[in-house]
């Protein structure tokens, strides 16, 4: 099974759900202020989701499993940055106006159609990430489209939507989530699975990155914009790959998932092969041998290790354990002797699949989580044996054994079982957990459009075509137009991609509007030197646009204070309401000092070498010496061509 | 909910409902909507509020979503079938286990547990035993269940009538031999109800709990199915054979608290810990799986003893609840319009202003019953200590202790209709039937945390809220 893969033999396919924070004061659906983030809590909740049920009467998948977990969910509050909204204890407030303009104006960066009327939605969750089981989110936009690599790139939706709570732990039957983030406004752009490499879904997850921020709108740093990234191959299934953190994860991960893929198919037609080909086929029987193994060689099947884990020092709540006792359960996977090692994604095994399905909903979380038959710890083969033999499993079976409280075995029997169907199918529908080596583990089954339903609390909002041509009018230049303009200019991408992502560029754009500046000039300032400057710590984000625009219009009228540009910067950054212009003018900036040539001269003196070599060192020390001087009141290139007079002037004169 | 009516169009009117006619299309059609921008919408036509404008048609896309599309920017529509909403509840047996008690639920119309029709949104409730147990199949576990639906109306609009209804279900169930009561009520008059049937059904041989939630059913964070179980469970097994009110003890998934009918009352407009019992201490702690009284005081479980219904009643009561520069034409308006009872909600510890007393002075001369209970909630209304509840006496307002305002409003209902001699309204009034005046308030009774104090927040901090 190679990981080497062509994407367009396999039909690779991707589209991007991109979540950025929008930059508002308040939260969407309340009062509290938003982006105010707390690492301790002065107070808890504990929940329960129940599933509730769905159209069939019977619960969905996602439902269906969260339930099993049984899960105890702790909420971590604290009151400078949540109310009783937060807790569900108080229904949603009218939703925050500011979150929807900036939604609107971030449609209109993605060419989308606005809707005539939002609808608020709740989209069920119960994985405890957000207090009521459901996410607060409407539809915006729909219908955009972007210029990518020399095609359209389709925007599906954009909808605004509430964030969720941020996981502090999650072991055993515990979940423990953090409130302070919850409730703040987002956007989720969706893309049309257009997307056919690796490497084109980090270029789109930057382009979209780009356009959000080009408004200055949207929240920056840490955790303000993640995404998630559909895969699937053909003949495939949608899996989703969820909160990648960074655009340079999505190669690794797009790989993996289209190799996992293609691997699971191929698995897939095996089990075919072997005349299961429905769920009914699969014979997969367990029993307790909790005595058998008892004094086993094997550290992770002791009762004393499993007590030490789940205790912890003592550090481990009650509220993580499962019910029953200590329990060793060997699983006989019957005519599917092979699968357990079968490749998934890099360095992956069909186990793994397995394992993240144990982890998660039986809730067994003692590495390794399980052991298995095609990778028995060498040295307690006849351990292995004796299962084997108490089973009854013969050369074509598998076997696999799990441990921990009973009932979490019986699950995670079950649970197996529910995976082999699944294996039977090809493909599961599920969410992932990325990992930064583009590794990804099991998180939950992928819900489906039956979990969304109106919110009875929320009621419509109009959205009117004044508001939007209202928000419409200031919006920036789409980056892509900007990019293009500065490349022309001959700057350097890199440049342009950090400007615009850092607001930068609406200042490159003022000063060429309003002082005539030169725009390469311009980006180079403020890509390059500017971004130093800050780096350093000066406070160059005090500065207001006045305070710019008066530093290019010194520029413009005096050239020579170019040379100066750090002083000026550090004082205008220094002093950023003060008037530039008149305090320039009295430290005498851009006014060269009537003596200057002789200044000069003084400096060059009659230490001129002779010698070729060291010459032109000596002319830049020089240089050094009366720039340090003449900084900002004579243009460097006539200070240069002064001492270049004086210096062949004392050579001709030297007796050669 | 079934269907209401045959209108094709349900809830679009004016410029909408005009759209909708000339598109041919309506309510439930499975459509191919283009706006004017070119953008394309393929959903299902919803039902639109009554109460919201008439520019806009509503699709449910196919992910879920729903958007409101003005009636100005539709090009085409293209009616591609037609997905009417099926509202039903798929049922299982509820199992019957002869080792386990008879418990008789009581629907009144808050919907205890439901169904969400995803494609619509509507709430269907789930009531029968049967689909009671597909939503809360830990039911069958506590008890043999029978449901009977009373009525279905919203807790505001339950009142005089309901309440006789109500009381002469839940005597039929005990003769009947129900070995528990529960009445599923809305949240936001269930203290009022608690109370009367606290006077209108007593002796009781076995527990009648009333119940309801605080976030609706449909969602999974509601506290439905674990106060349901809860009361189910009390109705079943618990020792206290009197009306009660079982809700959430905190905002945490934990514990259910049992409160007196008469000493109960909704504190909080959306909390789930939102009952309290006023000026004394709940009767129990409901625990996952044992019951933790915290009283002796209370009538005990004996099947022997025999109910007694007694639904008689006058609904021309009222409450007034006194402010500073209160008019006494209020007074003798009420009076006007034939009110026999009036309950005032004083000051302090029972007052009202000097310029009311004349107009008191009349009602009461004119045969109308009043008395005092305090608006404080907490504390006893005592008349006797300042001038103003001394002058008030001598009129012949009567206090009530510390008798809740609701329980006394619905305690006088009750009692008017049994007499209107004033002297025997007057005693009937002061001698409690359940507790509704008590003659100690234990200084745990009284305690409402000031949250900001250091040990306040040390406590919320290291407890469930």
């Amino acid at each position: 099974m190679s990981h080497d893969l062509d994407y367009a033999e396999v039909g690779l396919k991707v589209g991007l759900e991109v979540h950025q924070q929008l930059l508002t004061e308040k939260k969407m659906f309340c009062q509290c202020p938003a982006g105010l983030y707390t690492d301790n809590h002065d107070g808890s909740i504990l929940r329960h989701m129940r599933p509730t049920l769905s159209e069939l009467g019977e619960y969905d998948g996602t439902a269906l499993m969260e339930f099993k977990t049984r899960k105890n969910i702790i909420y971590l509050l604290h009151t400078s940055n949540v109310c009783t909204y937060e807790m569900d204890d108080t229904p949603p407030f009218l939703v925050n106006p500011q979150a929807i303009d900036i939604a609107i104006e971030q449609c209109l960066m993605l060419g989308c159609d606005i809707v005539d009327e939002v609808h608020i939605a709740r989209k069920q969750y119960l994985d405890g990430s957000i207090p009521t089981g459901f996410q607060r989110t409407a539809i915006v936009g729909v219908n955009g489209r972007l210029p990518f690599r020399g095609r359209d790139l389709g925007i599906t939706q954009v909808s605004v939507e509430e964030d969720s709570c941020r996981e502090v732990s999650d072991r055993g039957h515990l979940i423990v989530w953090r409130t302070d983030r919850l409730g703040m406004p987002l956007i989720e752009t969706v893309t049309d699975p257009d997307l056919r490499t690796p490497e084109e879904v980090e270029e789109a997850i930057l382009l979209v990155g780009r356009v959000c921020r080009s408004t200055g709108h949207v929240r920056v740093g840490l955790g303000a914009s993640r995404q998630d990234i559909n895969v699937s191959v053909r003949g495939g299934r949608r899996v989703e790959i969820k909160g990648v953190p960074k655009a340079g994860w999505a190669p690794a991960l797009v790989h993996g998932e289209a190799v996992r893929q293609v691997n699971l198919l191929a698995l897939r037609d095996e089990l075919h092969r072997r005349g299961l080909r429905l769920s009914s086929d699969l014979t997969i029987e367990h029993r307790d041998v909790t005595e058998i193994l008892t004094g086993s060689f094997l550290e992770a099947l002791s009762q004393t290790s499993w007590e030490r884990y789940v205790d912890d020092g003592g550090r481990r709540s009650e509220l993580e354990r499962g019910s029953g006792a200590f329990c060793i359960r060997a699983i006989r996977l019957k005519g599917l002797a092979g699968t357990l090692g079968w490749p998934t994604q890099p360095d992956r095994t069909f186990a793994d699949e397995l394992r993240g399905r144990v982890r998660v909903i039986a809730t067994l979380d003692q590495a390794p989580i399980l052991l298995h038959s095609e990778d028995w710890p060498a040295g307690t083969e006849a351990e292995l044996e004796s299962l084997r033999e108490s089973l009854g499993c013969t050369e074509e079976d598998g076997l696999v054994v799990v441990w921990g409280a009973e009932e979490d075995t019986l699950t995670a029997a079950e649970e197996i079982r529910l995976r082999y169907a699944d294996a039977i199918d090809g493909i599961p529908h599920e969410t992932r957990q990325p990992f930064e080596d583009g590794s990804t583990d099991f998180e939950r089954i992928l819900p489906g459009p039956d979990r969304m339903y109106p919110d009875t609390d929320s009621p419509p909002q109009r959205i009117t075509r004044d508001r939007v041509d209202t928000l419409r009018a200031p919006l920036p230049e789409p980056p892509w137009s900007r990019e293009e303009r500065y490349s022309d200019a001959g700057v350097p991408t890199p440049v342009i991609h950090f400007l615009i992502r850092r607001g930068g560029a609406r200042l490159v754009d003022l000063v060429v509007k309003e002082c005539g500046a030169d725009l390469s000039r311009a980006c180079f300032f403020f890509g390059e030197r500017v971004k130093g400057l800050r780096r350093a710590g000066v406070p160059v984000d005090d500065v207001p646009d006045e305070g710019w625009c008066d530093l290019f219009h010194l520029f413009g009228r005096y050239p020579a204070t170019w040379h100066a540009w750090q002083d000026l910067t550090d004082w205008l950054a220094a002093n950023p309401t003060a008037d530039l212009q008149s305090e320039a003018e009295l430290a005498g900036f851009g006014h060269p000092p009537e003596n200057w040539q002789d200044t000069v001269a003084d400096l060059v003196g009659d230490t001129t070498t002779t010698d070729d070599d060291k010459r032109p060192g000596h002319q830049r020390y020089v240089m050094g010496l009366a720039m340090d001087e003449l900084r900002g009141r004579v243009p460097a290139s006539d200070v240069e061509s002064r001492i270049l007079d004086l210096v062949t002037a004392q050579l001709e004169s030297e007796p050669g | 909910m079934a269907e209401s009516g045959h209108d094709k169009l349900r809830g679009y009117r004016g410029r909408a409902r005009a759209r909708l006619e000339e598109l041919g299309v309506k309510v439930w059609s499975d459509v191919r909507l283009v706006n004017s921008a070119g953008s394309v919408f393929e959903g299902v036509i919803l039902p639109r509020s009554g109460t919201f404008d008439d520019l806009h048609i509503v699709l449910k896309l196919k992910n879920g979503y729903n958007v409101g599309i003005h009636v100005d920017r539709v090009d085409s529509v293209e009616e591609v079938g037609y997905k009417e909403a099926v509202y039903k509840i798929p049922e299982k047996e509820f199992p019957s286990r002869p080792d386990l008690p008879k418990v008789t639920l009581l629907g009144t119309g808050g919907t205890i547990a439901s169904r969400l029709d995803y494609r619509t949104g509507a709430v269907i409730p789930a009531f029968t035993p049967g689909e009671l147990y597909g939503a809360v199949p830990e039911l069958a576990d506590i008890c043999n269940l029978t449901t009977k639906k009373i009525f279905g109306v919203f807790s505001e609009n339950m009142a005089w009538p309901e309440y006789k209804i109500l009381a002469e279900n839940i005597g039929r169930e005990i003769n009947a031999g129900a070995d528990g009561i529960v009445v599923g009520h809305g949240t936001d008059t269930m203290g009022h109800t608690a109370a009367v049937l606290s006077f209108m059904v007593q002796n009781s041989p076995v527990p009648i709990v009333l119940v309801g939630s605080q976030r609706s059913s449909d969602r999974p964070s509601s506290d439905a199915a674990l106060n349901l179980i809860h009361a189910v469970r009390t109705a079943a097994w618990a020792d206290t054979a009197e009306v009660q009110i079982c809700m959430f003890g905190p905002t945490s998934d934990s514990y259910a608290l049992l409160h007196r009918g008469t000493r109960c009352r909704k504190m909080h407009s959306s909390y789930r810990s939102t009952f309290r019992t006023v000026g004394d201490i709940p009767l129990c702690i409901v625990e996952d799986d044992d019951f933790k009284y915290l009283t002796n005081d209370y009538l005990r479980r004996d099947p022997e003893r025999e109910v007694m219904v007694d639904t008689a009643h006058d609904d021309r009561v009222t409450i007034l609840y006194y402010y500073p520069g209160m008019k006494p034409d209020l007074v003798d308006a009420l009076v006007e319009k034939g009110y026999r009872g009036i309950v005032i909600a004083g000051t302090g510890l029972g007052h009202v202003n000097s310029p009311l007393y004349p107009a008191l002075e009349r009602a009461i001369s004119s045969g109308v019953h009043i008395v005092m209970t305090v608006q404080t909630l907490w504390g006893f209304a005592q008349m006797y200590v300042y001038d103003t509840g001394r002058d008030l006496l001598d009129i012949g307002v009567v206090p009530l202790d510390n008798m809740l305002p609701e329980t006394a409003l619905m305690k006088l209902g009750w009692v008017l209709g049994h007499t209107d001699d004033h002297s025997e309204v007057l005693a009937m009034m002061r001698k409690p039937i359940n507790r509704e005046i008590t003659e100690r308030e234990p200084h745990n009774g009284y305690l409402i945390l000031q949250g900001g104090l250091p040990e306040t927040d040390e406590f919320i901090s290291s407890h469930w809220k």
